[in-house]
């Protein structure tokens, strides 16, 4: 019972975010994602770090909002969007458009593709988070500035 | 009577520009200064992912067994010009494949090529200048069996006066310690030893603490964030255990962080940094552990404001 309610939790917030992802800000709506991310990527480490219990459904639907995320994220980025609101994204994302979305691209096969294995177990879960995780650093290490 | 004097004048002139440059001469360590010593491979591998040589000295964007090709080309902008990183590959004609063990000790402490001129502090061996001979020796010998590479790489473009490698030598007079690493008594054995790596090969200040006019490390800010080298809008973080820091991450959150580049709200690491932590992830354990407990132990710094640096 409780973890029902714990997965509409999880499911209403994804369809919270995915109505977000059309608000007329797209400078905070790409910074919302982000944080998403960094929740999806929370409850996925701490699973691996035994901080929480493992549970396949918590990395699914983890797995599944880093996906959805990654599909909207390039299209947040509309000229006019440089700079303003805090953004830290870097100039580099609208001189090489095409090396940008290749790399969100990476995150969002990534993330379908670590799904088989994370519902599958801890252990597994421990050897594919990897290969979704070094594409975030990837992206940051090119297309984002450091914070001011 | 006039003339004389003024000849009298620029005599003395001349001799303060030739005692300059006499006080301010590339300095030389000898052969016979380094101890001996069986080279320790895995030492030297490890001295290597601690220095970040890779980070400056391979490919742009080089990753998995490229880390280990040292062709150069790398370009640094910097407030003085552009550098680009030479070629240290074990290439005879480009790399530094025929150098003796004295010569490479020489650079990495002395900041001397072996034909005598300064090298710039774009190379971090103001850091360097802290390793000990053991390590470098052990570094040396692993570099010697990296491939080579016959990368030729353009030379720097500095604008005037930093075109003048001569005048690095004041610099150096002036942050150049010439003293070895030293322990603080006041910590444990694991602090020093994250202390000697991350002020000696780690070189972590060389980033994250701000410089004075002359380029020198502003040892009151130790580690207390600085403006990006590279200009742009961003700030590299203030790391000390301050508030304004990384007081509330905990040492366990410091060593995962260089482990798996998450920081403790599992943002994941991005810019200069990301090169880095791909370094230190190569390191065993212990060596992020012993980095988190010196990070834990150093003066707590609040963050100046940007316009208060001069950035
Ligand atoms: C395709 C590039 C890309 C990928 C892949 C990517 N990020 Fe980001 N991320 C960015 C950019 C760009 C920003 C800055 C956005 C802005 O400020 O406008 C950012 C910002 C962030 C932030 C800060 C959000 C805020 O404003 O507080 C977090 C946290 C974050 N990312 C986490 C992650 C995690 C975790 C992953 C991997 C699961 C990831 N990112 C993958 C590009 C990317
Ligand atoms: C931050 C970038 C950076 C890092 C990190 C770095 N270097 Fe360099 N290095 C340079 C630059 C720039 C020069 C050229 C200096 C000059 O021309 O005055 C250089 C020069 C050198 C030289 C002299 C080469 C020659 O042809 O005369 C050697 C040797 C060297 N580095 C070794 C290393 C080693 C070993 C490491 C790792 C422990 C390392 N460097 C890490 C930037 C770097
Ligand atoms: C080449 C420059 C450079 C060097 C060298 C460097 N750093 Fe960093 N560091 C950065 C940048 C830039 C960031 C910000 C990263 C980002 O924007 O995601 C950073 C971030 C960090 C952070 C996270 C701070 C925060 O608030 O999120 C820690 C911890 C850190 N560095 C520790 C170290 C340690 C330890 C070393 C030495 C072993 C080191 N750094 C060497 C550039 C550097």
């Amino acid at each position: 019972m409780l973890k029902r309610v714990a997965i509409t939790g999880i499911t209403g917030l994804a369809v919270f975010a995915g109505a977000a992802f059309a608000s007329e800000d797209p400078i905070s709506t790409r910074q919302n994602i982000m944080k998403s991310n960094g929740a999806s990527a929370g409850a996925l480490f701490k699973m691996v770090k035994g901080e929480i219990e493992y549970d396949a459904l918590t990395a699914e639907l983890a797995l599944r909002e880093i996906f959805a995320g990654a599909v909207a994220f390039p299209t947040l980025f509309p000229e006019g969007s440089e700079t303003g609101g805090k953004t830290r994204a870097s100039p580099e994302i609208w001189k090489d458009k095409a090396g940008f979305e290749a790399t969100a691209l990476k995150l969002e096969n990534a993330a379908l593709a670590a799904i088989p294995a994370a519902t599958s177990g801890l252990d597994q879960l421990k050897a594919s988070l990897g290969s979704v995780a070094d594409n975030c650093q990837a992206c940051h290490e090119k297309y984002r500035l450091e914070k001011n | 009577m006039a003339k004389r004097s003024l000849s009298r004048l620029l005599g003395l002139f001349l001799l303060a520009v030739v005692a300059g440059l006499w006080f301010t001469r590339p300095q030389h360590i000898e052969a016979s200064a380094i101890p001996e010593r069986d080279p320790d491979l895995t030492n030297g591998e490890r001295m290597f992912w601690a220095g970040g040589c890779a980070s400056c000295h391979a490919a742009k964007d080089a990753k998995g067994d490229d880390k280990f090709v040292l062709q150069g080309g790398l370009e640094l902008k910097t407030p003085f010009g552009l550098f680009r990183v030479p070629n240290i590959s074990t290439s005879n004609a480009q790399g530094i494949g025929g150098w003796s063990t004295a010569d490479f000790i020489t650079a990495m402490v002395k900041g001397t090529s072996p034909d005598g001129r300064h090298y710039y502090p774009a190379f971090p061996y103001a850091s360097y200048e802290k390793m000990r001979y053991g390590d470098l020796i052990d570094l040396k010998a692993f570099l010697d069996t990296l491939p080579a590479s016959d990368n030729e790489v353009a030379g720097h473009d500095l604008d005037f006066p930093y075109s003048i490698r001569p005048g690095i030598g004041l610099w150096k007079l002036l942050y150049l310690s010439d003293r070895p690493f030293e322990a603080n008594p006041n910590w444990d054995e694991t602090t020093n030893r994250g202390a000697y790596l991350a002020t000696g090969p780690g070189h972590c200040a060389e980033c994250h603490t701000p410089r004075d006019i002359f380029g020198g490390l502003n040892a009151e800010r130790w580690m207390a964030g600085a403006p990006n080298p590279e200009g742009g809008r961003g700030r590299i973080p203030n790391i000390t255990p301050h508030a304004d820091g990384i007081g509330n991450w905990s040492a366990a959150d410091i060593a995962f962080f260089l482990e798996s580049g998450f920081t403790p709200e599992y943002d994941s690491v991005g810019g200069s940094m990301a090169s880095v932590q791909e370094n230190w992830a190569k390191l065993p354990g212990e060596y992020r552990e012993a980095v988190a407990a010196y990070l834990k132990a150093i003066q707590p710094i609040a963050s100046m404001k940007a316009e208060d640096d001069g950035s």
